[in-house]
């Protein structure tokens, strides 16, 4: 197996595109292919404005450090050209697209990653989906429902966990799919995300959460604490049982110190 | 008509071909319009005298009104009409070869999926509907019902009585100027009769319709449902109508009979140069019901309000529209409901895209007379704007003089988001790819009531519009 990681974050910097805002300050990270790495952190650190700059929000601005994928410079690509490189990012807060179902959404994107003039079997697609249903538990009729249109928090965190299934990413990143979910859909998305590394044991994710409850699910192989935006500290499984024991206060004087 | 007209703009933006014919027509009236032209126009088509008449009296009403000075920009039309040929019939044979048809043209057709025989009729390749075998079983089977499916100018040929007891009865020539001038110099269109009790399955396509002259430039239909009879009709079609004409002035009269069901559906995609104003109005009778399915694309202006004039008591009207305005165009477009009966129900649903410089209005009366108790109206209007430069703006009217009437009006404006594109992009569509798609959602509730080949026209042009409108 090569060993090589799959993504590399190299003293990264950023901030908010047109504003004078500092957000991540120098972030490094490697996950090689079939690691899970988990992000913790206090609401506001940057959780968030990590996954996103990986995965292309216009939003951002990288003012400094490197993010790389199998080699290839990430900053350099389109979000489209991210995706179909096989980054998937299951975001906090989903988007609603009115009048696009879930079902045509996932064909769309499924077809885009195709050449020119080649189409989507139909019937393949069809078999995927209802097959990915089953196993995250989902009704039939939720593929017929428009993207996030009125769901409540749980049905979209549960929507970007089917999106991922079908669209079986090489790199996942997960902005607080957890959160707000309750034990039953939580173990639900867990059995999702542990049946693609079964599938494709080369998968790696990256788990940004607020709770140590997740990863008793979801076993990562390395735990990361983030504190205004950089990454305070790094190590095992235990790390988060640690900071749940203790919370963030410790880093942050630390780290303001 | 200048042997070497130049047709350019065919109404989508990234491809404009120029196409240049040569074809003649055999007759054609001189330039602008006085009574002499009117009376050439009815004596070319033979007609009894009351419609000369009619003709004329139009025309002096037509002369009599001033240019609307609300809605579009018509400052220019008056130059455009002095230029305008009123009346050409185009060669009884076909125009071109399609071996003619450059293949710029042939390949926008491809890229759109249209069937090869409607094709051939949008490149003015001959009128006759190929599916000779699909028309034949469909007109005995209206035949057999007593259906009448006819050109208009066969309709007052063949069923005079009929036509002169229900022509210009829902649209008089005095009701606006263009309705006169239509009135005055009508050609082209559909004459339809559906006896009472009488459902059709199939609609009726225009594209079926014998002895077609070209979609004239001033389109007439009369069409009576007869009571208690059930019917939808479609016309037009999502592909660009390639055309010399500068100026569209369509009337269409529907006289909805009691407990009668009546849909008409018309999509239409002008070139660039067009003004598009055209009066549709529908009378629904007791317990009866209309719908009107509009979709407006292309064109420099269109004006364009399908009304239902709701007579019976229960009578329901139904508008729903979608109105695309791309770079330098403007559409003006929306609906009427008059409610004249008791317990009269309607609903519009309007849906407007503009994109680049493209201007989209709506327009909406909601009348309820006094008398109509216990009428409801529901309008719902929203908008999406593509880019910056994007203009769209609202002109709701509403009249009401009976207190027990229940009126909803609701109004949205919404930009295609960058979250939104965000959010696609990030599963891996690029960008016009997912421009597409959050458009296609936005008019799918009234897409989805398309017959099936309309909406995947429709879908595919969406895309191909949305291909130019990234940077
Ligand atoms: N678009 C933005 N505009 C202004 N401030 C932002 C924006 N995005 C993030 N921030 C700020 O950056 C910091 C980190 O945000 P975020 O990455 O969302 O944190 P987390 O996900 O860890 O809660 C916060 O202080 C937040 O307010
Ligand atoms: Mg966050």
């Amino acid at each position: 197996m090569d060993d090589s990681p799959i993504l590399v974050v190299k003293a990264l910097e950023a901030g908010v595109a047109d504003e004078d805002i500092d957000i991540l300050k120098g972030v490094d990270l490697a996950i090689r292919p079939g690691e899970i790495h988990a992000v913790m952190g206090p609401n506001g650190s940057g959780k968030s404005t990590l996954a996103k700059v990986i995965a292309g929000h216009p939003e951002y601005e990288v003012t400094g450090g490197s993010v790389g994928l199998r080699g290839e410079d990430l900053l350099e690509m389109e979000p489209d050209e991210r995706a179909q490189a096989g980054v998937f990012m299951a975001f906090q807060y989903p988007v609603e697209i009115p009048g696009v179902s879930i079902a045509n959404f996932l064909r769309t994107a499924l077809q885009s990653r195709l050449e020119d003039g080649e189409e989507l079997d139909l019937f393949d697609f069809q078999e995927l989906l209802m097959e990915r249903m089953e196993l995250l538990d989902m009704d039939v009729a939720f593929a017929q429902r428009p993207v996030n249109d009125g769901f409540s928090g749980g049905e979209k965190k549960r929507n970007e966990i089917l999106q991922m299934a079908v669209l079986k990413p090489a790199l996942a990143v997960m902005d607080e799919t957890d959160s707000g979910l309750d034990i039953d859909a939580l173990q639900v998305v867990a059995r999702g995300v542990n049946t693609l590394r079964d599938e494709d044991p080369e998968m790696s994710v990256l788990l940004i959460t607020h709770y140590q409850r997740i990863l008793n699910h979801i076993v990562p192989d390395r735990v990361h604490v983030m504190v205004d935006g950089r990454i305070v500290e790094s190590g095992g499984p235990e790390v988060a049982l640690e900071l749940e024991a203790q919370g963030y206060e410790e880093y942050r004087k630390a780290h303001a110190a | 008509m200048p042997s070497n007209e130049v047709i350019q703009g065919l109404g989508l933006d990234d491809y404009k071909f120029g196409f240049v014919t040569d074809s003649e027509p055999v007759f054609k009236t001189r330039p602008g319009l006085d009574e002499e032209v009117v009376r050439q126009i009815s004596a070319r088509k033979d007609e009894p005298e009351w419609m000369l008449k009619r003709r004329l009296k139009a025309l002096r009403i037509y002369q009599a009104k001033p240019m609307p000075q609300w809605g579009g920009d018509l400052s220019e039309l008056e130059e455009t009409l002095s230029r305008t040929y009123f009346y050409s019939k185009p060669q009884e044979q076909m125009e071109r070869s399609w071996d003619d048809v450059p293949e710029n043209i042939k390949q926008t057709f491809e890229r759109l999926g249209i069937p090869e025989a409607e094709r051939k009729i949008l490149a003015g390749v001959g009128a006759q509907y190929d599916s000779e075998m699909v028309y034949h079983s469909l007109k005995e089977e209206w035949e057999s019902k007593g259906v009448i499916f006819d050109s208009i100018e066969d309709g007052l040929k063949n069923h005079p009585e009929l036509f002169r007891k229900h022509f210009g009865t829902v649209i008089p020539a005095a009701d606006n100027k263009f309705a006169a001038l239509n009135s005055a110099v009508w050609s082209g269109g559909s004459f339809v009769y559906i006896p009472p009790g009488v459902q059709l399955e199939t609609p009726l396509q225009a594209y079926f319709r014998v002895n077609q002259e070209r979609l004239g430039q001033f389109e007439r239909t009369l069409i009576i449902a007869g009571e208690g009879s059930r019917a939808h009709y479609i016309e037009g079609c999502t592909a660009p109508v390639y055309s010399t004409d500068s100026f569209h002035s369509g009337v269409i009269e529907i006289v909805v009979n009691r407990d009668a069901y009546f849909r008409y559906t018309t999509i239409q995609n002008w070139s660039n140069n067009m003004y598009n104003l055209v009066t549709q109005r529908a009378l629904v009778q007791q317990g009866a019901h209309m719908e009107w399915l509009d979709g407006n694309l292309g064109s420099k202006l269109t004006m364009k309000y399908p009304s239902c004039y709701l007579m019976g008591e229960g009578a329901h009207g139904e508008i729903l529209s979608i109105a695309y305005a791309g770079d330098g165009q403007h559409q003006d477009t929306g609906g009427k409901v008059i409610h004249v009966a008791p317990r009269t129900t309607s609903s519009i649903v309007s849906k407007s895209i503009s994109k680049g410089t493209g201007r989209a209005s709506y327009r909406g009366l909601c009348k309820v007379y006094d008398g109509a108790s216990n009428a409801r109206s529901n309008v719902e209007c929203d908008a999406l704007l593509i880019n910056e430069t994007s203009r769209t703006d609202t002109f709701p009217y509403i009249e009401i003089d009976e207190k027990s009437a229940t009126v909803g009006h609701e109004a949205t404006v919404s930009k295609v988001g960058d979250e939104q594109l965000f959010y696609l992009m990030s599963r891996g569509m690029d960008e016009a790819e997912a421009m597409a798609l959050i458009v296609r959602g936005f008019i799918e509730p009234i897409a989805k009531e398309l017959p099936l080949e309309y909406a995947v026209e429709l879908n595919r042009l969406i895309e191909l519009e949305m291909e130019g409108s990234v940077g």
